[in-house]
C-alpha cells in the first residue's frame, strides 16, 4: 500500500470509512472540524449519510437511533461537546449498542480553550454519564496508530456491542504524518439479530431501550455488562513498553505526551540515566499487567500528562504500592518540553535516592 | 539526518503549504516526516507557523523546542519569535524583502533572501515561499530540487501541471541566492 501524507482528523475519517462507517452525526467544534468537513464530502460517496445535527445532544441521540437500527455509526467532537453527549452515551451503553465516538480533546474545564489537552481522561475512562458502564477507550500516539485503531474500532464495537472511544488531542487531530491504510484481521462478528430493522411480520419486534423499571431485571443487565467488561479486560488491553529493560525510572504517558516523553527518555539515556516508558494504548481497559512486567531495577514511576493528574490514579492502582509514583503535567493547552520532563524525572530519582539513603 | 524546520510568516504567505510540501517531498524520498501547524483563532490575517521534521529515523515529538536546525521566516515578527528556537549553528532564512535587519542572535547562519522581489521577477509574488524553499534546499540539502519538483507534480496533479515551471523557476532562483553567496566566500 502507498504511503499518504494526511492530517490526523482526515486520516481518522478515511480509516472510519474503510472500517465500515456509513453514518456520521455531529456538531462543529475546534479542533476536530476537519472530521465533519471530510465526512460531509466523502461519506456520501461511500453510500453513507452525513448529517450535521442541531446540537451535540441531538447528534449523540441520532447515533443511538442509527446504532439501534444496526448501522455502523460514529460521532466526533471535542471536550465540552463530548461532555454534552454523556447522557446519550450512557443510554447507548444501557441499550448495549455499538458505535464509535471520537474526542479530539482540548483544554478545560468548561469551554476552556482550543489547544491540545489530556484533561478528559476521567471523562473518558470513568464516564460522565450515569450508571455502571464502561467505554473501550483507545488513545493513539501517532497518525498511523490512529488509523489502525480507527479502522478496527467498528469491529470491536460490534463484537462487544458497546461504544469505542478514540481519544486524541488537538495535536493528533491537526498534525500531518505519512500513513498506510491496512486491513485489520477480521473478527468473527455476530449477526445483529437485536437491530430494529423491521420484522417483516416474521418475528416479534426488537426493542431498543435503556429503561428497566424492574430492579431484578436491571441488576441482571448490570451483571451481564460486567461479564462483558471482564471479557474486554481479558482481551483488549493494549500498551507499549519502551526501553523499560534495566530502567530505574519509568514514565507512564499516553497519546502525544508519550511522544515527548520518548524524546526525554532518549536524552536521559544519553546522559546515562536509565529511563523508560509504559505507554498505555487502551486507557480502559488500563494495562495494569504492563506494570507486572517491569524489571527489579525500577525505583520510581512518574505519570506524565497534559492535565493536572488523572491517569495517575490508574498508575497508582497498577503500581499497588510497589513503587513511589510521581507526576508531571501541564494543562490548559500548554505543552511540556522534553527538557521539562527530563528535569522532573531526574528530580524524582534524586528524591527517591535520598529517601532510601542510597 | 534529522531536519527540524520552523516555517513562519503572515497568514497568506504560504508558510503552511511550504511546510506541507517539505514534508510531502520527504515522504516521497523515503524519510520519516511530521508536520505540525499552529492553529487557533489568531490565524486569520495573523501569524502562522508550522513545525516540519524530516528524519532518517522514527520521529518522537513533532514539536520543535529549542532544537530547530533551520527557521524560514517570511516576516519580521516570525524571525524575532523563532530565532531563539535555533540550535547553535542553525540556519535562519529570512525574507529580506520585508525584514530590514538581520537577526541579532550570533552563532547562527543567517541568510537573507529577497523572496518578494525574486518571486515578482519570476512572475508571481505568491511563489515567494518557493524562493525561500530553494534557499533552504541549497544550504541544508535534505533532498534535491528534482525531488521537490516530483512531489509538486503529485500535489498539483495533471490539472495544475501548468504551474510547475513557475514554481521550479522560483526554487532555482532561491537556490542561486545561497550558491552565489557560497561562491562569493
Amino acid at each position: 500500500m502507498e504511503k499518504v501524507l494526511m492530517k490526523g482528523n482526515e486520516a481518522l475519517c478515511a480509516a472510519a470509512i474503510r472500517g465500515g462507517c456509513r453514518y456520521f452525526f455531529g456538531y462543529p467544534i475546534t479542533p476536530q472540524n476537519e472530521i465533519p468537513e471530510y465526512m460531509s464530502r466523502e461519506l456520501p460517496k461511500a453510500g453513507g449519510v452525513f448529517l450535521q445535527a442541531e446540537s451535540e445532544v441531538a447528534a449523540i441521540n441520532m447515533v443511538y437511533g442509527a446504532a439501534g437500527a444496526g448501522g455502523r455509526v460514529m460521532t466526533s467532537s471535542s471536550s465540552p461537546g463530548i461532555a454534552l453527549k454523556q447522557e446519550g452515551i450512557s443510554y447507548i451503553c444501557g441499550a448495549e449498542l455499538p458505535c464509535v465516538i471520537v474526542n479530539i480533546s482540548r483544554g478545560g474545564p468548561g469551554l476552556g480553550g482550543i489547544q491540545p489537552s489530556q484533561a478528559d481522561y476521567f471523562q473518558s475512562t470513568r464516564g460522565g454519564g450515569n450508571g455502571d458502564y464502561r467505554l473501550l477507550v483507545l488513545a493513539p500516539a501517532n497518525i498511523q496508530e490512529a488509523v489502525d485503531l480507527m479502522t478496527e474500532a467498528f469491529d470491536i464495537a460490534d463484537y462487544y456491542r458497546m461504544p469505542v472511544m478514540i481519544l486524541g488531542d488537538g495535536m493528533i487531530g491537526q498534525m500531518m504524518e505519512p500513513v498506510v491504510f491496512k486491513t485489520p484481521a477480521a473478527r468473527e462478528l455476530p449477526e445483529k439479530e437485536w437491530a430494529t430493522t423491521g420484522t417483516g411480520g416474521a418475528r416479534t419486534p426488537n426493542i431498543i431501550n435503556s429503561l428497566r423499571l424492574d430492579p431484578a431485571e436491571l441488576e441482571k443487565l448490570n451483571l451481564h455488562l460486567q461479564e462483558k467488561y471482564e471479557r474486554v479486560r481479558a482481551n483488549e488491553v493494549r500498551y507499549e513498553m519502551h526501553q523499560t529493560d534495566e530502567a530505574e525510572l519509568v514514565f507512564v504517558a499516553y497519546g502525544t505526551s508519550a511522544r515527548i516523553v520518548k524524546n526525554a527518555v532518549a536524552v536521559m539515556r544519553r546522559q546515562g540515566v536509565k529511563a523508560g516508558l509504559i505507554r498505555p494504548i487502551s486507557l480502559w481497559p488500563f494495562p495494569e499487567r504492563a506494570f507486572d512486567e517491569l524489571p527489579g531495577s525500577v525505583r520510581a514511576l512518574m505519570s506524565v500528562e497534559l492535565s493536572q493528574g488523572q491517569m495517575i490514579d490508574d498508575v497508582k492502582i497498577s503500581a499497588r504500592g510497589r513503587w513511589p509514583v510521581g507526576f508531571y503535567g501541564r494543562s490548559g493547552g500548554m505543552i511540556f518540553t522534553q527538557q521539562e520532563i527530563v528535569e522532573a524525572g531526574e528530580k524524582m530519582l534524586r528524591e527517591v535516592s535520598h529517601v532510601s539513603g542510597v | 539526518m534529522e531536519e527540524k524546520v520552523i516555517c513562519a510568516g503572515f497568514g497568506g504567505q504560504g508558510v503552511m503549504s511550504l511546510g506541507r510540501l517539505m514534508s510531502y517531498t520527504g515522504m516521497h524520498v523515503g524519510k520519516e516526516v511530521s508536520w505540525l501547524p499552529s492553529y487557533g483563532p489568531e490565524m486569520r490575517g495573523g501569524t502562522a507557523n508550522c513545525h516540519v521534521i524530516i528524519s532518517d529515523t522514527l520521529i518522537g515529538s513533532p514539536i520543535i523546542s529549542h532544537d530547530a536546525t533551520a527557521v524560514i521566516a517570511l516576516n519580521y515578527p516570525s524571525m524575532v519569535k523563532f530565532e531563539h528556537e535555533l540550535i547553535e549553528g542553525g540556519y535562519m532564512f529570512y525574507n529580506s524583502s520585508l525584514i530590514e535587519q538581520a537577526p541579532e542572535r550570533s552563532g547562527i547562519k543567517s541568510i537573507g533572501v529577497a523572496a518578494n522581489e525574486i518571486a515578482s521577477e519570476v512572475g508571481d509574488l505568491r511563489v515567494a515561499n518557493m524562493v525561500m524553499l530553494g534557499a533552504y534546499l541549497a544550504a541544508c540539502k535534505p533532498y534535491s530540487l528534482e525531488d521537490v519538483v516530483a512531489a509538486l507534480r503529485k500535489v498539483f496533479g495533471p490539472g495544475k501541471e501548468k504551474f510547475i515551471p513557475l514554481n521550479e523557476a522560483a526554487l532555482k532562483r532561491g537556490m542561486e541566492v545561497v550558491e552565489s553567496a557560497a561562491v562569493g566566500k
